[in-house]
């Protein structure tokens, strides 16, 4: 069967000796990133970016998808010990993970997350392996006016699953598109709004904008009131669950991942979308609702597997289509472009090592998480002693001296402190930064197509309805707006990330 | 003023985008436009400036009729400040005084950013961290950096 060539391709790319080194290290660094609250992997996988200019590129993105699904997994730690969610997707353990802890059970919760982690994990890499290949085959098909119809719904569908107002993330999306347009016009070589700095001629990098919204924007926000963090067990034993636990697991970690590998497709904040989901499910259906909320496991197990499973299905619409779901996949683009691969369908045939070793590597990174996470519990808790005082810092330096070193060009370091002000501001008046970094890296995209398709068509917009499979895109996401917009619904999704306030 | 404030943050988030829209839209129209067969490069900027000060009046709307009410927060102007000149300092210094120098500004001024944090700590975790940088991103990943910059004369 070719699927069995094509792994084993994978696993040999996978398993050089340097991948996997480099896998390490990203699952290494994502976990810390997750563990440590006040920076999360997109503006990680941003500062680490510049780095990775060197390396090859199915090792640089081995590693920077590694910090992305490890970073899942620190963020389970934090929110157990401290209550404190590293990633917004493990807001949900928090509730129940940190009661077992309270209750000094920390040591199973966190065995609960890891093996759930790594179960989901597992089942999401061979999904992606089944459902990659054929989504790819017909991607093939499209032409110009289908992947603007492709962009535009992947940009509306992520905002229909975000919290917050939809109007003020459309706005969001169309600055973010604008932002896109500054430099050289790729048709006609006109600079744009560059205000004739040579420095900005090849636009902004999205590694500054990244870093601005999602780094320091953030950073700004902490310093306005320091959290004091509070560990509950400063030591954890007795790790492994009960066989009572793991009967109790089963069935909430195979529901969890069904539910995560679903929903991790979608555009928009599907992993947190999914583990929010789980926990309403396993609420639903579980025999115990009473313990809910009071440290039950099967509330850890699942919602953590379904977060798991959806970080690694949304490498789908990213691999396939070229369509990044959420910003850190927004940023993978952005190194799949700077290693001069553009992401889409043809990745699968030009660089079959590449897709499937990259593939292959989660599932090796997986099994280095649960390996390294148990065992290393207590480093990780000791990373959550050091102060903010100190890492803030950090952030700062290490974003202005790595985000320089992309092209020794002193502006991409003002761009950071301009989009971290502006992105500060915008956060602080109730908009969202994802949808801006989603438009910013997808705009360029969305006007070459559309330009193209008006060649194609001589001027007549008619052609994004006349042609089937554009239309059919464009009516999803007009669906998709008046679902955003309804009222119903609406307050069905404030219900659903009401939650997290908890 | 009930409405007004409870109106402000929609108001101030709408006006951020209707003054960048115009603010796009006004200098597309310095670039050629073109036409939808043909689009100059001042086409896409025009039309998405336009729509974004749509929106924006739309988010301030929405603001009178159901604001979202919660108050906006106090801004750490002091943190707001030395952060942007932290980064600014970096940038304006890093080829003349060099990585070491623009690195230990860069992290004095953002360390100071904490009102907490007193000179004396600033001082300790910029030489800390500077030092650090250093060591992975000059010796550990060979950026051709120089460490020290033309305007020191060695």
């Amino acid at each position: 069967m070719e699927l069995f060539g094509n792994l084993g391709l994978g696993l040999e790319t996978a398993l050089s000796p340097e991948n996997l080194l480099f896998c390490f290290i990203g699952v290494v660094l994502g976990t810390a990133v997750g563990v440590l609250p006040g920076i999360g992997p997109t503006a990680t996988i941003a500062l680490l970016l510049p780095i990775t200019f060197t390396f090859e590129p199915v090792s640089a993105l081995i590693m920077l998808a590694g910090i992305y699904y490890g970073a899942q997994y620190g963020g389970s730690t934090t929110a157990i010990l401290i209550n404190l969610p590293g990633e917004t997707s493990a807001a949900v353990t928090a509730i129940d993970g940190h009661e077992m802890a309270r209750k000094g059970r920390a040591g199973p919760a966190l065995a609960a997350a890891a093996i759930a982690s790594f179960v989901a994990g597992t089942v999401a890499t061979v999904v992606l392996v089944l459902f990659a290949p054929p989504l790819a085959g017909v991607a093939l098909t499209f032409g110009s006016p289908e992947f603007f119809s492709l962009v535009v719904l992947g940009l509306i569908a992520s905002i229909a699953l975000a919290r917050g107002s939809t109007v003020k993330a459309l706005g969001m999306i169309v600055l973010g598109l604008l932002f896109g347009t500054i430099g050289q016009d790729i048709y006609t070589g006109t600079p744009r709004f560059t205000f004739g700095v040579r420095e900005l001629f090849e636009g902004i990098n999205f590694v500054s904008v990244a870093v601005g919204m999602f780094g320091v924007a953030e950073i700004l926000k902490n310093l306005e009131d320091e959290q004091t963090r509070k560990l509950v067990t400063k030591k954890i034993s007795g790790l492994w669950p009960t066989r009572e636990d793991f009967r109790r697991m089963a069935a909430p970690i195979a529901r969890g991942t069904a539910l995560g590998s679903a929903l991790g497709i979608l555009p928009g904040a599907g992993h947190v979308l999914a583990s929010f989901g789980a926990y309403a499910i396993e609420k639903r259906v579980s025999k115990r609702k009473e313990e809910f909320g009071h440290g039950a496991i099967e509330a850890v197990a699942s919602p953590e597997a379904a977060n798991n499973a959806a970080a690694q299905t949304s490498f789908i619409p990213l691999l396939t289509l070229g369509l990044p779901p959420h910003p850190v996949m927004a940023l993978m683009l952005g190194a799949f472009i700077i290693h001069g691969i553009t992401p889409g369908p043809n990745v699968i045939n030009d660089e079959p090592a590449l897709f499937w070793g990259l593939i292959v590597s989660m599932w090796i990174g997986n099994l280095f998480l649960v390996l390294l996470n148990l065992p290393l519990i207590g480093i990780w808790v000791r990373m959550l002693t050091i102060p903010y005082k100190i890492l803030f810092p950090a952030i700062i330096a290490f974003s202005a001296i790595g985000t320089f070193s992309l092209g020794l060009n002193a502006w991409h370091v003002f761009a950071i402190a301009f989009f971290g002000v502006l992105g500060y501001a915008l956060i602080k008046l109730g908009c969202e930064p994802a949808p801006l970094l989603l438009g910013f890296v997808l705009g360029p995209l969305l006007e070459d197509h559309l330009r193209r398709s008006l060649i194609i068509s001589r001027g007549d917009l008619s052609i994004f309805i006349s042609r089937p499979v554009s239309a059919v895109l464009l009516t999803m996401a007009v669906t998709a707006i008046v679902i955003a917009v309804l009222p119903t619904i609406r307050r069905k999704r404030e219900v659903v990330f009401k939650e997290e306030e908890i | 003023m009930p409405e007004a404030r409870r109106a402000l943050k929609d108001i101030l988030a709408g006006g951020i985008f209707v003054v960048l829209g115009i603010a796009f839209a006004a200098g597309a129209l310095a670039y050629d436009i073109g036409s939808p067969t043909r689009m100059g490069p001042g086409y896409v900027p025009l039309v998405l400036g336009g729509l974004l000060a749509g929106l924006g009046l739309l988010v301030i709307a929405k603001g009178f009729v159901a604001g979202e009410g919660d108050a906006i927060g106090d801004v750490d102007w002091r943190a707001v400040v030395l952060v942007t000149a932290g980064l600014l300092f970096f940038g304006l210094t890093v080829r003349g005084l060099g990585v070491v120098g623009a690195l230990f500004g860069a992290s004095l001024l953002a360390a100071l950013a904490r009102s907490q944090t007193s000179l004396r700590e600033a001082l300790v975790i910029a030489a800390g961290l500077t030092a650090l940088s250093v060591v992975i991103f000059i010796f550990a990943l060979q950026l051709r950096l120089p460490l020290v910059g033309s305007w020191i004369p060695v």
